[in-house]
């Protein structure tokens, strides 16, 4: 007994290597800044890139640990970003620290979007598979739909609201447009920087983890595993879908209102908030392995890197892009490769070597 | 067969590893300087070049490119050649900025903003930070200038709104409009409003206004029929050609008789594949551009354009992407720009020289520009006659 190691469970080796990953993807892109070789394209990559990661790590919570397949996380993300960049807005020009509006206005987004996830939530309590996916689906095309039909101003009376057209708002003539329909929100403040980004990474994968190790988790993924089974043991399964959709849409909120406050124009558009945008965050979560946290922010930031890193092939970009998105899928799921990265994983090397001293493990 | 999967896998990988060095690489490129060692400055801007609207993207880049190719084949200005490109932002904000960032990374030094107006206002933002000179061939929304650095060829969606609502009501067109918009979008409904609120001033009856969205732009039955019951003499169209092209196949099967009016966006809809263009003929639309006019600068643009990339992409959006490249010449021979000059001291000077400059072109003559970005310049309206576009 010379050597007395800590034992640490395969949960916790598992997720301090999470950690590590994050720790070290941190650790390169403030070098790689710091020493000026990063180029535009990439440091203006960086927020969309922990954006991304954020929306994928929140959506394998309901995908990967509930089991419930979820096409309207774009729509979280939309209620998240319009309700911090008008919280932006409102209060732009009033005094009190930048940072304190940031932080309230990422509040707010991830708590109004919980909110939503609390209310879509009910109806969906009964449903499961291809129902509840479509009613995910259209409630993500209905906010859509409704923000690009709200009109907002604010004058000293006070707020304004019109669904039909900005007329409609009889403002005071010094009162300010603050969301124009279909032309959404411009001039949002650009509080959004890598640093904010991956602290807010780093609070999702930290909270999804410990989740998932949690009573809650445990009790969540029986669930998944047997619904009946859960029931019969006495799991209150409305109240665990309840807490998993409303976590899953507070962490997409905030990705919304940190997208919000990188650009300066907010509109709802089919590319940005539709349903492309949700299976664009289902493709993350399944590439990077349904109920992996590790593997959905990776695969998130491969893949909004990758089309941008394509740009150098001018015209052929998406038709890449889309052929490396089927030969990852298919590479992924290849049993001869699998097991090719098992052979080669660094554990069975360390094996190996202990294996061959003649020690014990 | 598992083996080919793997060396494919292995070739893949190592295929975007090498796209990404080389992507890194492309940096270093000395940006004042051509491959010849001339003095160059290279023209940056971003559009859809793939995706829903493609047809304005690519006319915007068939545009520019046939306008530089010209300026630098006739030697430049005061020497200096001009390189051009246009990268795709697929209409999207935030793939705007990503273009944008690239570009700086080439070395832009003069930009041409993005095509659409929401993906311009996120472009115009970051190019306001840095004090880019942006010239919009074609972004309409009044934000998409926002700032002094911003200029544009096209007139405004309120511009627009009000100078349809003028034309029908000053050339006595029709009394009851009825309106059919895009309200999922900001170009259709900056239109729509600013033309009712014209209207209300001109005297004009607005007797239904329909909205559409983005995903019901297929089925305009029930829109049609509310036209057909309100007694509408006119329908106004502040949309874009493809939905406008099955707004007036189905008006014609559902009997709908009306005089249809539009604007700048219903350019293109004669060149759509399969549509029988008898069904527009009698629509009268605002547009800078019409291939059959018979002005020197349209006859040379058409002859050159349909030559080099075909009449597909011929539209107003090509058009105003070729003149913005001479409007950008015109202000860098009055602002003396040279290649060595910051992206920062060339806006300095451009946006000076731009409101002292006149310029002539395919899209409108005698266009003035004022501080605020916005071109002075009459509106050209048109009626589609015989499959052709004839001035009014």
């Amino acid at each position: 007994m010379a050597k007395k190691s800590i034992k640490l469970s395969s949960t916790s080796k598992n997720n301090i290597v999470t950690y590590a990953i994050l720790a070290a993807i941190f650790i390169f892109v403030e070098v790689w800044t710091a020493t000026g070789n990063i180029s535009s394209l990439f440091k203006g990559l960086l927020v969309p890139l922990c954006t991304y990661a954020i929306l994928a790590v929140s959506l394998n919570l309901v995908v990967g640990i509930l089991g419930d397949l979820s096409l309207g996380h774009a729509g979280f993300m939309c209620v998240g970003a319009y309700t911090g960049a008008f919280f932006s807005v409102l209060f732009k020009n009033s005094e009190g620290p930048e940072w304190l509006r940031f932080v309230i206005a990422l509040l707010l987004g991830g708590i109004v979007a919980g909110i939503f996830g609390l209310l879509i939530a009910i109806p969906v309590l009964r449903l499961k598979g291809d129902y509840l996916a479509i009613v995910t689906l259209a409630f993500g095309e209905i906010i859509k739909n409704i923000v690009n039909l709200l009109y907002v101003g604010v004058d000293s009376k006070g707020l304004h609201i019109s669904l039909t057209n900005s007329a409609n708002l009889n403002l005071e003539p010094d009162g300010r447009m603050i969301i124009k329909g279909a032309l959404g929100i411009t001039g949002t403040p650009n509080d959004s920087n890598f640093v904010v980004g991956f602290i807010l990474l780093v609070i999702t994968v930290i909270v999804s983890l410990n989740l998932i190790n949690s009573r809650t988790g445990r009790a969540v993924m029986s669930i998944r595993d047997n619904r009946i089974a859960a029931q019969s043991i006495g799991i209150n399964i409305a109240k665990y879908k309840l807490i998993i959709f409303t976590i899953s849409a507070f962490f997409a909120g905030i990705a919304g209102v940190l997208y919000a406050h990188n650009i300066n124009s907010l509109t709802a558009t089919t590319k940005n908030f539709g349903y492309n945008m949700s299976i664009m965050i289902l493709v993350f979560v399944v590439l990077g392995g349904i109920g992996s946290t590790r593997g959905s922010f990776i695969a998130a930031m491969i893949l909004t890197a990758l089309p941008e890193m394509l740009r150098s092939v001018g015209d052929y970009r998406m038709l890449i892009y889309a052929l490396l998105l089927i030969i990852m899928m298919i590479a992924n799921n290849n049993e001869k490769i699998r097991s090719f990265e098992k052979r080669i994983s660094l554990k069975k090397l360390i094996k190996t070597k202990k294996e061959n001293r003649g020690g014990n493990v | 067969m598992k083996n080919l999967k793997k060396v494919l896998a292995v070739v893949m990988a190592v295929a975007l590893i090498a796209t990404c060095f080389a992507a890194c690489g492309e940096k270093d490129d000395n940006a004042n300087t051509g491959n010849s060692g001339e003095a160059v400055i290279k023209i940056g801007g971003s559009g859809p070049l793939t995706g829903d609207y493609a047809q304005y993207g690519n006319g915007v880049k068939n545009g520019a490119q046939l306008a530089v190719d010209e300026i630098n084949a006739a030697g430049g200005i005061n020497g200096i050649k001009l390189e051009l490109d246009i990268q795709d932002d697929e209409a999207d904000a935030e793939k705007a900025v990503n273009a944008y960032n690239n570009l700086i990374d080439w070395g832009m030094k003069i930009s041409l903003g993005s095509v659409t107006s929401g993906s311009c206002i996120a472009f115009q933002g970051k190019a306001l930070a840095d004090n880019m000179f942006v010239l919009t061939p074609s972004a309409t929304a009044v934000e998409a200038i926002d700032g002094d650095n911003a200029f544009r060829v096209c007139f405004s969606d309120p511009n627009q709104g009000v100078a349809s609502a003028d034309y029908i009501a000053d050339n006595n067109v029709a009394q009851k409009v009825a309106v059919i918009y895009d309200s999922s979008n900001a170009y259709s409904q900056g239109i729509y409003e600013k033309f009712a609120a014209e209207a209300k001033v001109k005297g004009l009856e607005i007797v239904t206004a329909q909205a559409f969205t983005n995903d019901t732009k297929t089925d305009f039955s029930a829109q049609l029929q509310a036209v057909k019951s309100s007694g509408a003499e006119l329908l106004f169209l502040p949309i874009y050609y493809s939905e406008a092209s099955l707004i007036f196949a189905q008006a014609k099967s559902a009997g709908v008789d009306v005089k249809y009016f539009g604007c700048d966006g219903l350019d293109g809809i004669l060149t759509i594949p399969n549509f029988d263009i008898s069904l527009a003929e009698g629509v009268m639309l605002l547009t800078p551009f019409s291939a059959t006019a018979t002005d020197e600068y349209t006859v040379n643009f058409v002859k050159k354009y349909s030559e080099k990339y075909g009449t597909d992409t011929m539209n107003q959006f090509a058009a105003d992407a070729y003149d913005a490249i001479y409007i950008i010449k015109a202000a860098m021979e009055k602002a003396n720009i040279t290649a060595d000059m910051s992206s920062s001291d060339i806006c300095d000077a451009l946006k000076t020289a731009m409101t002292q400059i006149t310029v002539n072109g395919v899209t409108g003559t005698d266009i003035k520009w004022g501080a605020d970005g916005e071109p002075t310049k009459a509106p050209k309206a048109v009626v589609i006659k015989d499959g052709a576009y004839q001035a009014l």
